[in-house]
């Protein structure tokens, strides 16, 4: 060890006291699943964490009842300002116990300490303070005067940020006044557990909000339940149009946050270094296991070489192991079938032409590890230019003029997210303008805030959620007024007036 | 001696242009007392994929003109729709057999709701986009977008002039462009404001308008993976959840059908539900 190596610095489990089984979380209470229950593990090390209950098609009809019943019963006539009570509540509770939470979403998903101590969980707390304030104020969400909530709301959400897409989906959701299902990601459902002792501190009526965790069975059972109102999923394309199918034909409301093939387009008049870092930032953040992650670089022909040979410098100085160590950066990937997949995806920009680099870096023996990798000299029909890897893979585009950057990037399906590099402001403006994509961030990347409305365009899915427009999402507008009725976009939710109405036609005299 | 009239012959209306099916095939409109009125094209599943084209080709001018603009060229609609409101009234009274009054009224309200949609154009974004006080050194805004190529199928029942505008009107607001599908036995006041369109400075493309069967197009603008939007709303009688289904193949945006005489009522929703909020991230650089 040199002195410029870093000491392990790993970060105390004492925090945490886990159980070692959990329950399905309904009506207020952990109670046992009619599945099998199965293991979570440390993606890391691959040892057993604890036993999670399996929510079977019953333990659902169950589960919708208890939400049913608590949206009818309780939730529902209560104020807004007692609504956003409990909320901030369970905001100051997840503050106070931020450190016990980091720490076991870094052991179940295997992202770095650092990432969940600084990022997802203050999100969560932030997510849920920023709500708490919207629940007595909903005249102003944008679907005109006293808006009503939709009853009870499906949630399915990914393994990527556990917790974090929890607060994505609860917060808004009890704020408008809704009741909650939610299903975690079979592999990392642990938080979530967590988060429902969290809600017995808040002492929140039970049924509000409840818990079910299982398999992919139990999420298509969940969202095609005929008792739910609205259905929220975030995940896969190809789940979410399964998904757009199976409402068809029914008044269910849906919000789809799908995938993504972000461009971060680099010009040669950029801050090189605030890019490498955005770069770097925007596809080896939480090991590229981001929906909204720039996994297509696209730099300017001229700075190309400059900027691949800083890229790979930073990737050099990247630490990839432990995430339980303060000092890591890139921690384990999620899942075997995760690291499969990303393997093969690679394999294949290999086999395609594809310039294959990662930085000397030793993998751990045990977990799911795969080495940041950058691929040079890809072309628009690569299947690594336009399939989501969800891993820490960046694929390297060029061009020459920003009419050829507008066309690359909006070259895909997609549309979530974009990033732009430049320092010319006027540039910036005009490039974004003709983005296709929902989130986009200029001179800096990935970047989340409860206030922020974040959803895509295309096949990234429709809805919004954060900010305002991610509160009307979970709302509709008081009976008898008629708003377009919409299943799909979120016409719904964008607008203060959106009762506004044409004057009723007046009979003119004759001409 | 009267003088012999001239009827009209009834096209399409796809990129700016008045063409006949290429399928060839017509179909008799007959009055509502029965009588022949004309032959209306009866549009393919090619003309539909015409009009997508030419609705797509027409989308980067429509979005990208300036929102004064097209509020002006929505309420030139109006205008000349104004000027030629004896020939409207009249196919209206022949085709649904109604009093000239109440074809009158219909018209009338036709012009008021092109009026009413013309002024959204530079104001919605007021109203459905704002900025986001975000914790950072960013300045973050939202604003909604045009969705992009919108295909309606329009009100199939009540009025035919006012069904037709009443869905079309909402989606240019935007700057979306349209593939329409007329009122199927009543189709030919929607050719005529073709020609009202071809007039009044909107852009070829912006609007086309297909006449014929509904049944027979709709499935092909549903799975159409260059359709990003489909107003349902005069598809009622159609199987409209297999549209609805064929339409999540690429999460094409769906508004479900609409029946009753509040179908398609103008409301800023309808704007705003065939538009895509966007939200940009500025950094602010410390000084």
């Amino acid at each position: 060890m040199t002195f410029l190596d870093y000491a392990p610095a790993p970060e105390s489990q004492a925090v945490l006291h886990l159980r070692p089984d959990y329950g399905l979380f309904i009506n207020g209470d952990f109670v046992p699943g009619r599945g099998v229950p199965f293991q979570t593990i440390n993606p890391a090390t691959e040892k057993p964490i604890a036993m999670i209950a399996h929510a079977n098609t019953a333990d659902v009809d169950t589960a919708v009842a208890a939400a049913r019943r608590a949206y009818d019963r309780t939730w529902s006539k209560l104020s807004g300002s007692d609504r956003g009570k409990y909320l901030f509540r369970i905001a100051r509770l997840v503050q106070e116990r931020a450190r016990e939470l980091a720490v076991a979403e870094t052991l179940d998903n295997g992202k770095p300490i650092k990432e969940s101590r600084d990022v997802d969980v203050p999100l969560v707390a932030a997510w849920f303070f920023y709500y708490a304030g919207w629940a007595d104020k909903l005249d102003h969400a944008g679907v005109g005067p006293t808006p009503s909530s939709r009853g009870v709301a499906a949630q399915v959400i990914p393994w990527n940020f556990p917790l974090l897409m929890l607060a994505w989906k609860i917060a808004p959701a009890l704020a408008a006044g809704n009741t909650v299902v939610l299903k975690p990601a079979e592999t990392t459902s642990l938080t979530a557990l967590l988060f429902a002792e969290i809600l017995q501190q808040a002492d929140l009526p039970a049924g509000v909000v409840n818990i079910v965790t299982g398999g992919r069975e139990t999420g298509q059972a969940l969202v095609g339940h005929p008792d739910v109102n609205l259905v929220a999923f975030t995940g896969s394309t190809g789940a979410g149009r399964a998904i757009a199918r199976s409402v068809a034909g029914t008044d269910k409301k849906v919000i789809l946050e799908l995938g993504g093939k972000a461009a971060n387009i680099v010009f040669d008049d950029a801050p090189i270094d605030q890019a490498v870092e955005g770069i770097v930032n925007g596809i080896f953040f939480n090991q590229g296991h981001v929906c909204c992650a720039g996994s297509r670089l696209l730099v300017q022909e001229s700075i190309h070489d400059e900027v691949i040979d800083r890229l790979k410098q930073r990737l050099s100085t990247l630490r990839l192991g432990d995430p339980l160590d303060k000092n890591t950066d890139i921690g384990a990937i999620n899942s075997a079938d995760q690291l499969r997949r990303i393997r093969e995806l690679t394999a294949i920009g290999e086999q395609e032409g594809g310039e294959r680099w990662s930085p000397a870096c030793v993998l751990p023996d045990s977990g799911f590890w795969f080495a940041p990798t950058i691929f040079t000299n890809v072309s628009t029909s690569h299947r690594i230019a336009r399939e989501e890897v969800f891993g820490p893979v960046l694929s390297v585009l060029t061009f020459r003029t920003p009419a050829e950057a507008i066309a690359k990037a909006n070259n895909t399906p997609y549309g979530l997210s974009a990033g732009i590099w430049t320092e010319k402001g006027s540039r910036i403006l005009a490039v974004a303008d003709k983005l296709r994509a929902g989130v986009i961030w200029a001179n800096t990347f990935n970047r989340f805030d409860p206030a922020s409305p974040f959803g895509g365009y295309k096949e990234s899915g429709y809805g919004r959620e954060g900010g305002r427009h991610g509160l009307a999402s979970y709302l509709k507008p008081a009976a008898g007024r008629s708003a377009a009725r919409t299943v799909a976009t979120a016409p719904a939710e964008s607008s203060p007036e959106l009762d506004a109405k044409a004057p009723v036609s007046r009979k003119k005299a004759a001409k | 001696m009267t003088r012999l009239a001239v009827p009209k012959t009834y096209k399409l209306y796809i990129g700016g242009k008045f063409p006949r099916s290429e399928s060839g095939r017509v179909y008799e409109i007959r009055s509502h007392g029965g009588g022949f009125l004309a032959n209306a094209a009866q549009a393919s599943r090619k003309d539909a994929r015409d009009a997508v084209v030419a609705a797509r080709s027409a989308l980067g001018g429509w979005a990208g003109a300036t929102a004064y603009n097209r509020g002006q060229v929505l309420y030139r609609i109006a205008e000349l729709l104004e000027g030629r409101r004896v020939q409207f009234i009249d196919e209206i009274v022949q085709t649904e057999g109604v009093t000239p009054n109440a074809a009158s009224a219909q018209v009338d309200e036709a012009i008021d709701r092109w009026v009413w949609y013309a002024g959204w154009a530079d104001k919605y974004v007021q109203v459905a986009g704002n900025a986001n006080p975000v914790s950072g050194p960013y300045f973050n805004i939202s604003v909604p977008e045009p969705t992009g190529v919108v295909a309606i199928i329009a009100p199939q029942s009540g009025g035919s002039l006012l069904g037709l505008v009443s869905a079309v009107a909402p989606a240019l607001v935007a700057g979306n462009t349209v593939v329409v599908v007329a009122n199927e036995t009543m189709p030919l006041s929607a050719v005529s404001l073709g020609e009202v369109l071809a007039t009044s400075d909107v852009p070829g493309g912006v609007v086309n308008i297909l006449t014929g069967s509904p049944a027979e197009m709709a499935p092909w603008l549903a799975s159409h993976a260059d359709v990003n939007a489909i107003d349902l709303v005069g598809a009622g009688d159609l199987d409209w959840v297999n549209l609805q289904i064929d339409a999540a193949e690429t999460l094409t945006r769906v508004l479900q059908p609409e029946n009753g005489p509040d179908a398609a009522s103008p409301s800023l929703a309808r704007i705003v539900a065939f538009t895509e909020t966007k939200t940009i991230w500025h950094t602010k650089g410390l000084i």
